[in-house]
């Protein structure tokens, strides 16, 4: 029975190949465009959650308040209100994972006759794990390093092909303001964060040598700021609390006053970042549906056509025994077979063209099984929804009426 | 003797128009035996249409009751009739009514789809019904592929597929020259002559000469019933 009307269907869809074709049409670009606009959107989706990655996650920055003389306000990070021993404290906490101070600024590199400026960060080894860095060669610096304001430098990747266009760099002495550094490691390459800046373009030095050689520091023990990485998401905000609660206490800030710090939540900017491209890939979803629901409506036009000229065979049918629900599943299968025709072409096309948009850009597509899935699922729904009044206006008819229908 | 296959009481059915109800038919009453060949006539507008559309299980009464091989179905609904249809009764058309799209050999069968038959069952009984109306050879033709009084053949054969007790045939010869309607009609009083009770409407006298009994209707009602003249037929 099944196998019968699907072979009728068939030949229904085959007795006019253009109508049936350019029905289907409609299908193909929506299904078509849904699946691309998908895998378009999955893929901005997956480079945002790609850089976040390359930024640490769960990270606070904790940066030192302003100082004002004679009206003169500074920025944040002016005063010296953060210390070595609050990053030291903030580390006891629960559900802290890696604190690390930290002094940067941008500096001239020299080595050689190549010069090159780039971010200097001085902190403390955990700073490498809280950031998410790798080595691809050498070793890091240790606290024996930091205790010793050894003059010891782990360098980025774009810092390293500007100063060593074709060495090693491993091993070689770089000069800061006169101090020669070693280069004891090499970092692993990260690309730009979320601000578009080459996170690449560093170099990592102890802390205490970058206070005390490169930057100078006219407080002792103070420092900028204090990177803090939680342990996990859901732990950040008791950590929020516990460490602001640790900070006044520690900077004896009474009820009513003002914090004398600020805090920086790294999390919320990746996780407002990964919103927008979210929401764009809705956008871009949204959108691409709008011309699967024309399809639909292109495929319930024309199937009601089909009833109006296949009257009387409807009449017929019924004459020689078709209940109402074989009229209404004959019709049904049709539309059904017209949509999921087209929306399997449709989903080939989507894949290519993401797979073409992937090679002629450097655009990330990610095609993933599920949208597919849900692509195709939409897609029958659509032929059921949409073919099943004209199937009903089929299997309504009488049979009288329907037998006289010229 | 048995069952009536047929057995009308008091069937009425009216139509509402535009001016208000009308009558199409106005009380019939009817007994037609197992093996009858009955041959309906009467003008335009006399009700026998009607009355075929009630006879075929098509439509519903109005008031009055059908009996059907003994079973009541003035009051069944749309599938339980169409159920009937495709059972107990076989249709022939005046304009032959195949799908052209079809085989010949499917056309025959379809009755046998709605009746949930397996595929090569279909085949087989479908090629046996074509051979009996003499078209074996044509079970890959298309219906444009063929005369109309082969048309005609496929049709009968589609009405025998589910071996029905009861042909209805609105004008079968309608569309058909004298020559072919004679061939037509020999093949009708054979198929009485295995049994099928047969009953057709028609508008010809020599048409109607090959059933046994000839019913009237005029105004929505029965006006006469009698056997063929003997010395008619043949």
């Amino acid at each position: 029975m099944l196998k019968a009307m699907l072979g009728e269907a068939w030949q229904a869809m085959g007795a006019n190949r253009l109508r049936s074709g350019l029905t289907m049409l409609g299908m193909v670009i929506g299904v078509g465009s849904v699946v691309l606009m998908l895998a378009i959107g999955q893929g901005a989706q997956y480079a945002v959650a790609q850089t976040i990655s390359t930024m640490g996650s769960n990270l606070y920055i904790l940066i030192s308040g302003s100082t004002s003389t004679g009206g003169l306000r500074s920025g944040g990070g002016g005063g010296p209100t953060l210390t070595v021993a609050d990053a030291d404290a903030i580390a006891e906490l629960d559900g802290v994972a890696n604190v690390a101070p930290v002094q940067q600024g941008t500096q001239q590199l020299v080595y050689g006759p190549n010069n090159w400026s780039a971010t200097v960060v001085g902190t403390t080894p955990p700073y490498l794990e809280a950031r998410a860095w790798t080595l691809v060669a050498g070793y890091p610096f240790g606290d024996s390093d930091v205790r010793a304001a050894t003059r010891v430098a782990l360098i980025g990747q774009t810092a390293a092909d500007n100063l060593f266009p074709n060495e090693d760099p491993l091993g070689k002495t770089i000069r800061i303001r006169q101090s020669p550094f070693v280069i004891v490691g090499v970092l692993g390459k990260k690309g730009q964060n979320l601000d578009g800046r080459d996170q690449d373009d560093t170099l990592i030095i102890p802390l205490t040598t970058a206070q005390r050689k490169v930057f100078g520091n006219p407080f002792p023990g103070s420092v900028r700021m204090i990177m803090v990485q939680a342990t996990s998401a859901e732990a950040m905000p008791a950590v929020e609390k516990s460490m602001i609660a640790l900070l006044r206490q520690r900077h004896r800030l009474r009820d009513g006053q003002d914090n004398d710090f600020y805090l920086r939540n790294l999390a919320a900017a990746a996780d407002s970042a990964a919103e927008t491209t979210r929401v764009m890939s809705l956008l871009l979803g949204a959108i691409a549906s709008v011309s699967l629901l024309v399809g639909g409506i292109g495929i319930m036009n024309i199937m009601l056509v089909s009833v109006t000229e296949r009257t009387r065979e409807i009449g017929i049918r019924m004459a020689i025994g078709a209940r109402q629900r074989d009229i209404l599943a004959q019709f049904l299968f049709e539309a059904l077979m017209i949509s999921v025709a087209g929306c399997l072409i449709g989903l080939l096309l989507g894949i290519g063209g993401a797979l073409l948009t992937n090679t002629l850009t450097d655009m990330v597509i990610v095609i993933s099984g599920a949208a597919v899935l849900v692509a195709f699922a939409v897609a029958a729904g659509i032929g059921v929804f949409f073919g099943y009044y004209p199937a009903h206006r089929a299997a309504a008819l009488d049979p009288i009426e329907a037998l006289r229908h010229q | 003797m048995s069952e009536a296959v047929i057995r009308t009481v008091g069937l009425s059915k009216s139509y509402l128009t535009a001016a208000g109800s009308f009558p199409a038919l106005r009380g019939v009453d009817l007994t037609i035996a197992p093996g009858e060949f009955v041959a309906i006539m009467g003008p335009s507008g006399s009700g026998k249409s009607t009355f075929m559309n009630l006879l075929g299980c098509l439509d519903t009464p109005s008031s009055g009751d059908y009996f059907l091989v003994g079973r009541n179905v003035a009051k069944l609904a749309r599938d339980e009739l169409a159920a009937l249809r495709n059972r107990r009764i076989g249709f022939v058309f005046q304009g032959f009514n195949l799908l052209p799209r079809m085989s010949l050999e499917d056309n025959v069968a379809l009755p046998l789809v709605y009746a949930a038959c397996p595929r090569d069952e279909r085949r087989q009984r479908a090629r046996r019904e074509l051979a009996r109306v003499g078209l074996g050879d044509y079970a890959g033709a298309r219906p444009s592929q063929i005369s109309g009084g082969q048309q005609q053949r496929v049709a009968i054969a589609r009405a025998l597929i589910n071996s029905p007790q009861l042909i209805l045939a609105d004008e079968p010869t309608g569309n058909l020259d004298s020559h072919t309607s004679t061939e037509i009609m020999t093949l009708f009083a054979d198929l009485n002559r295995q049994g099928i009770s047969i009953v057709l409407v028609t508008h010809e006298a020599d048409i109607a000469a090959y059933a046994g009994r000839q019913v009237r209707f005029r105004d929505g009602r029965l006006v006469s019933d009698q056997p063929t003249q003997t010395l008619a037929a043949c």
